[in-house]
């Protein structure tokens, strides 16, 4: 039992994490049906900003509280990953606002690439470590272990999408984006700024990215210049999994697939009897993924199409 | 257009020029031997070191003088940049063809190694490897490869050997990262744990870019495991270390050489301590030649970083099998080297049937007090 609750709370956690890097791939997708495939490493240069900061903080002052040093990072890393997403928005993807689908889907390729490269060369091919500056508390429930900073990942899950859904829905900003998701022509028509709102969408989930980025590096101890493109990829299939476009569903679709993966990873090999193992697990979860996707092709709460922003 | 044509000509001129650049007179007297490691990217450090353990055997045999067929010659070391990338190794595999190398040291990886190695036995010249452990390097019937260091079948075995005989293993979980090195080394390891009479109570795999164990280490914790061997390299292994104590996993992480390195102490953090991993050869101090091999090194070139040791006694063993041949003639070198028994700094050297050496050593050490300290060595 405790091993079963272990693995929820597991799932739990990588869950999180995926929702928190979905929201940035969804919210771009509801206004601009674009695939920001550069959304991933947004969250890398979060992270590597980050680190790259407190290294500096800790190197002036030592003494410093390690809670105020990563702060410090984050507080650095999100202004850093708005302007960065803000350019690649101006230099990527507007110029091509009009162009069939497929030109903006290339440059986000390429400009996941370059900024991997980019990365590779201020940071270098060594994984960078993650000083053990956060608390390490532990705690036990049913038997079944969990840190404090993973109950502060999945807390700032939540709060992250609690605000992002009130923005969307309660605020000017947010009835201006989804009216652009709508109709840009017709927003334009009604007197909203679509290269504004863009710009602003673009800037909003750059933040979040950082806020990911960081999260994931403390969790795991470390970041690489490679980090983006698997979590990316993940986070862009949990989009998918929940509705992409939708708030809730890049949520909901985070949390399903970190469950499955670990509920998959920690089952399937006694459940087929040694069969299938543990290296079946991302085969796992994109075989549940095909699942859905064939029965609702947009998603689990796809279909509010009006709503996604 | 017309830009794109005076770009394309310049560097198509530039391919043509370097291609044939001007190449020294053909020196009868001068024995060519190429040495190849990453001598840029992550791990140009340890790259270098082997370059510089190479060059100091071939220095101090041209200032003892070298005599072959009655004939004085010099040996001259070319030293290739493989970048740690197989497709590269066999771009510089070639190029040292064509330099005209009788006998190539190197390369460092096993990922190198391997898909040069069919270069240099198409082409019949020796080739020694001082640091590819992969099993497979030896395993393809060349009779031209050797290797002075032990390789991952001989480790996993001592591995197997050592969790059991020596850490007091009952029920072992073992998880391999699904590359040729990782999960080569946690066969063999399965091998001898069984043999040494430990139950196999999970086998996980992860992948060599995953950063989340928690699922798999939480059922490796349900199973009630005592040691979790993992094979693999440091990037997975540092934030599994933390993870099974993030999840009251009470169990010891043992590893490979891929763990045994500094960076996955600064990886894993506080949470490496206790964690044991072997490598193979001897430590530095314990080698037979090993303190008087230091102390000539580190005069010219600083501090020993790895593998250099193993550089040198490779360039040595070669030499000993050209003296013996009285040739440098590549078929005659090979047949030679076979028949080596040579006292090198890391210890006696003879090659079996294969090419690997015969009863290589492995070293296990343990992480105290935030560093890596010497176990024992097992050979």
């Amino acid at each position: 039992m405790e091993i079963f609750t272990q693995q929820l709370i597991n799932g739990l956690v990588l869950g999180s994490i995926y929702a928190l890097v979905a929201l940035g791939y969804t919210m771009v997708y509801g206004i601009l049906e674009l695939i920001n495939f550069a959304h991933g490493e947004v969250t890398m240069i979060g992270a590597m900003v980050a680190l790259t900061v407190m290294g500096v903080l800790v190197g002036l002052n030592p003494e410093l509280p390690g809670l105020l040093v990563v702060l410090g990072g984050v507080l650095v890393a999100i202004p850093a990953c708005m302007a960065l997403g803000f350019t690649i928005e101006k230099v990527a993807y507007k110029p091509l606002r009009h162009a069939p689908r497929l030109a903006p889907l290339i440059t986000a390729i390429g400009v996941s690439i370059i900024l991997q490269n980019a990365a590779m060369l201020i940071w270098g091919r060594q994984y960078v470590s993650f000083p053990p500056l956060l608390p390490q508390g532990r705690h036990e429930i049913l038997g079944a272990h969990i840190t404090d900073l993973q109950i502060f990942i999945v807390v700032l899950s939540f709060s992250i999408m609690g605000g992002l859904w009130l923005l969307v829905e309660r605020t000017r900003l947010g009835r201006a984006m989804r009216a652009t998701a709508q109709s840009k022509e017709v927003a334009q028509l009604m007197g909203v700024n679509v290269d504004r709102i863009i710009s602003a969408t673009f800037i909003i989930g750059s933040a979040l990215a950082a806020i990911a980025g960081v999260m994931v590096s403390a969790y795991y101890g470390l970041a690489h210049y490679y980090m983006g493109f698997m979590l990316g990829l993940k986070a862009f299939s949990a989009a998918v999994l929940g509705g992409i476009g939708n708030i809730a569903g890049a949520m909901l679709g985070g949390l399903l697939l970190g469950l499955i993966e670990a509920l998959g990873a920690g089952y399937i090999g006694d459940l087929t009897g040694g069969f299938l193992g543990s290296h079946y697990q991302d085969v796992f979860a994109f075989f549940v993924l095909i699942g859905v996707l064939v029965f609702r092709p947009s998603g689990l709460l796809g279909e509010r199409v009006a709503n996604r922003a | 257009m017309n830009a794109f044509k005076w770009f394309s000509g310049a560097v198509l001129a530039g391919i043509l020029v370097s291609g044939c650049g001007p190449r020294s007179e053909e020196d009868a007297n001068t024995i060519r031997i190429g040495s190849v490691a990453p001598l840029t990217g992550p791990q140009t450090h340890i790259g270098k070191d082997n370059e510089n353990g190479a060059r100091l055997a071939v220095d101090e045999i041209n200032a003892a003088g070298l005599v072959l067929g009655g004939k004085k010659v010099r040996l001259e070391l070319i030293g290739e940049d493989d970048q740690a990338e197989p497709k590269t190794a066999t771009i510089v595999a070639d190029k040292l063809l064509d330099a005209g190398v009788v006998a190539v040291i190197g390369h460092l990886n096993s990922g190198t190694t391997i898909p040069a190695s069919k270069r240099y036995h198409d082409a019949g010249i020796p080739q020694i490897s001082p640091s590819a452990t992969a099993v497979a390097y030896t395993a393809q019937g060349f009779k031209n490869a050797f290797r002075v260091m032990a390789n991952d079948a001989q480790q996993g075995k001592a591995l197997g050997q050592f969790a059991v005989g020596k850490l007091g293993a009952k029920k072992v979980a073992i998880i391999d990262d699904r590359t040729a090195y990782g999960q080569g080394l946690a066969d063999e390891f399965e091998k001898a744990a069984k043999a040494a009479g430990a139950e196999v109570v999970a086998r996980e795999f992860t992948t060599d870019k995953a950063t989340d164990f928690a699922a798999i280490l939480t059922n490796i914790k349900g199973k009630g495991a005592d040691l979790v061997f993992f094979g693999g390299m440091d990037p997975q292994g540092g934030p599994m270390a933390q993870q099974m104590k993030r999840l009251g996993l009470n169990a010891r992480l043992l590893g490979g050489d891929g763990l045994q390195n500094a960076n996955f102490l600064k990886l894993a953090g506080a949470d490496a301590e206790g964690v044991v991993a072997s490598s193979p050869g001897l430590p530095l101090e314990a080698m037979p030649g090993g303190p008087a091999f230091k102390a000539r090194f580190e005069a010219k070139y600083g501090p020993i970083q790895l593998y250099a040791p193993y550089a040198y006694d490779a360039v040595y063993v070669l030499v000993e099998a050209m003296k013996r041949a009285d040739s440098a003639e590549p078929a005659k070198v090979i047949a030679a080297l076979a028949q080596t028994d040579y006292q090198g700094v890391t210890g006696p050297l003879k090659f079996d049937a294969k090419g690997d050496t015969v009863g290589g050593a492995v070293t296990m050490y343990e992480v105290k007090n935030g560093a890596w300290t010497v176990l024992e060595t097992v050979k």
